[in-house]
């Protein structure tokens, strides 16, 4: 299926006929997707649906597995991220991501949030500092630890490491942020913080999640689309999705008939 | 009867077969467990216990024989004259500071030239190299030739550097010679902590939009540096105690003046320890010269093997 936007240039992602296989395996089966600006898009769908997959095939991480090939198109801006011009590195400066496991370097968190800015160049010791600032208070952990900036970031709690994830990200300042399962860690309070979190970001992101949690894509997401076995079954505002679903399969779904 | 049981029952699902299969089988194991096996066991497991202590005693049995030896007959001739002297006709006046400044400037070659090669194919294997059949047919050769005795690899440097290069018994043929005899192990140590590295570390570095050189140099060597760092260690003090690559290259028996370049011929720890134990013969008091040099190169060797495990103990795994 495929919904035309009449909007497009209020379009981040437009996905065009993506097919993807890990060796013989097909995880994606031509998949036709828009991504809007500033809106939260949830994905979601049982385990081994291509959700996971896919959300990293958008910033191209997915190429870190090396039997994976792709057909289609991804369209980021009007430019295919497949296209030999485009490199890597660039498009994940302005497509950022926050994963599963809270995953900060095992340095200061101060170190942790510039490490992004530092690598593209950036010495001025002061700018650094204003960088660090910002991007913590985005990501609400300001307030928790800017008396303990050189401590270790793994003396942080899981939540607390996942907002400061959130943070490093933000500290490149990307256009997008592509979250996966970024709750899956976290017990219900910090799930909770990076939530709010999340609706406070999408003044200024673009955010797509993955999220195993239909109560999770009900509560944050503006748009929700529901992946199985690799197809796309059924992409919609998430009122409709969940009030209202059109295919029987997305019903069972969200009804918690399977999955 | 469980409850899980009970649904599979009003689901009428077959799988309930199986169940009471496993029962049967549990009943015809209990008559199997009998007292006088477990007794039997007991006693065997006691047994085993002593004669793994023994063996461990053995060895230790062993190394405070060794040091009981040497530091008898090693003792009143260890002392600051015999750490500072050069080598003499006369056993009295005899020292070491020829092989000790031997081995040191063996080891300026040996160090820099090992952990910029070793390092590197650690990296390009690791990191770079695409996974596959030639790659680890590579892994598996560099482990072989970590195991090739080091008398072979004397030949080898004797034949390239010492023949072929024409630098004869000099430092730096024995200092290639030596490299080329570690730096497997510092090839297979440094991959083993490149590859002890997480990968949500890595994935973490190029979600920022980071190259792979950028991510390996700040991400993955800072993490991987004490697994390096032990391994090389451990690979020097092999180094500083191997003596056949350099009898091979003819390290010359008797060396009066000191070495001050890296193509001059010199004399180290080991070699110094071997020629003075075949002098013996000629002169008895040599034995003691060649037991106080082993107390020193056995004191230089706990030392690094000592800094090697503090390194170890103080980065244990933090992930």
């Amino acid at each position: 299926m495929n919904i035309q936007n009449p909007e497009i240039e209020n379009n981040v992602f437009d996905v065009r006929g993506l097919n993807l296989w890990y060796g013989n395996d097909q995880a994606l089966k031509n998949i036709n997707m828009q991504i809007e600006k500033n809106k939260i898009t949830a994905i979601i769908g049982p385990s081994g649906c291509g959700k996971s997959t896919f959300i990293k095939t958008l910033n191209r991480m997915i190429e870190n597995v090396p039997i994976v090939r792709t057909t289609g198109e991804i369209l980021y801006h009007g430019n295919d991220i497949f296209d030999k011009s485009m490199r890597v590195e660039e498009l994940r400066t302005k497509v950022g991501m926050v994963f599963q496991k809270p995953n900060p370097f095992p340095k200061s968190i101060f170190e942790n949030v510039v490490y992004g800015p530092k690598i593209h160049g950036i010495k001025d010791k002061k700018l650094l500092m204003e960088i660090a600032e910002a991007s913590l208070k985005s990501a609400a952990l300001w307030d928790e630890v800017k008396d303990r900036l050189n401590d270790n970031a793994y003396g942080l709690s899981g939540g607390q490491q996942q907002r400061l994830c959130i943070a490093r990200c933000i500290a490149v300042q990307p256009d997008v942020i592509l979250m996966d399962e970024p709750t899956s860690a976290l017990d219900p309070i910090a799930t909770l913080k990076v939530e709010e979190l999340m609706d406070s970001l999408k003044q200024e992101y673009t955010i797509a999640i993955v999220t195993h949690s239909m109560q999770q894509a009900a509560r944050i997401s503006d748009k929700t689309a529901f992946f199985l076995m690799g197809d796309l079954i059924e992409y919609d505002k998430t009122e409709a999705i969940f009030s209202n679903p059109r295919d029987k399969r997305t019903e069972d779904y969200i009804t918690g008939r399977f999955g | 009867m469980s409850a899980a049981k009970l649904e599979f029952l009003r689901e009428g699902r077959e799988d309930t077969m199986l169940e009471t299969d496993q029962t049967h089988a549990f009943e015809r194991y209990k008559v199997k467990i009998d007292s006088g096996r477990i007794e039997r066991r007991v006693r065997l497991n006691n047994g085993l216990k002593h004669l793994f202590s023994l063996s461990t005693v053995f060895a230790l049995v062993v190394l405070a024989i060794l040091l009981y030896r040497i530091g008898v007959q090693s003792a009143g001739w260890l002392d600051l004259q015999f750490l500072t002297s050069n080598l003499s006709r006369f056993a009295d006046k005899a020292g070491i500071y020829g092989a000790i400044l031997g081995t040191v400037y063996l080891m300026l070659i040996v160090v820099p030239v090992t952990l910029i090669l070793g390092v590197s194919t650690a990296i390009y294997l690791e990191e770079y190299a695409a996974k596959g059949r030639i790659q680890r047919f590579i892994k598996v050769n560099i482990s072989n030739l970590a195991s090739v005795p080091s008398v072979i690899f004397g030949l080898l440097g004797l034949a390239v550097f010492g023949r072929m290069l024409n630098l004869g018994s000099s430092i730096l043929a024995g200092g290639l010679t030596m490299s080329l005899l570690v730096l497997p192990t510092v090839v297979v140590a440094s991959q083993e902590a490149i590859k002890a590295v997480p990968g949500f570390l890595r994935e973490a570095s190029y979600g920022m939009g980071a190259d792979k050189w950028t991510t390996i140099r700040k991400v993955v060597l800072p993490v991987a540096l004490p697994g390096i760092l032990t391994g090389s260690i451990l690979a020097m003090s092999r180094a500083i105690g191997e003596t056949a690559p350099l009898v091979v290259l003819g390290i010359p028996t008797l060396i009066l003046k000191i070495p001050d370049s890296v193509m001059d011929d010199f004399t180290a720890l080991p070699i110094q320890i071997y020629y003075w134990t075949l002098d013996t013969v000629l002169t008895p008091e040599y034995a003691n010269l060649a037991a106080a040099t082993i107390v020193v190169l056995l004191a230089v060797l706990f030392i690094l093997n000592s800094v090697a495990i503090i390194i170890r103990n103080k980065f244990q795994k933090r992930f």
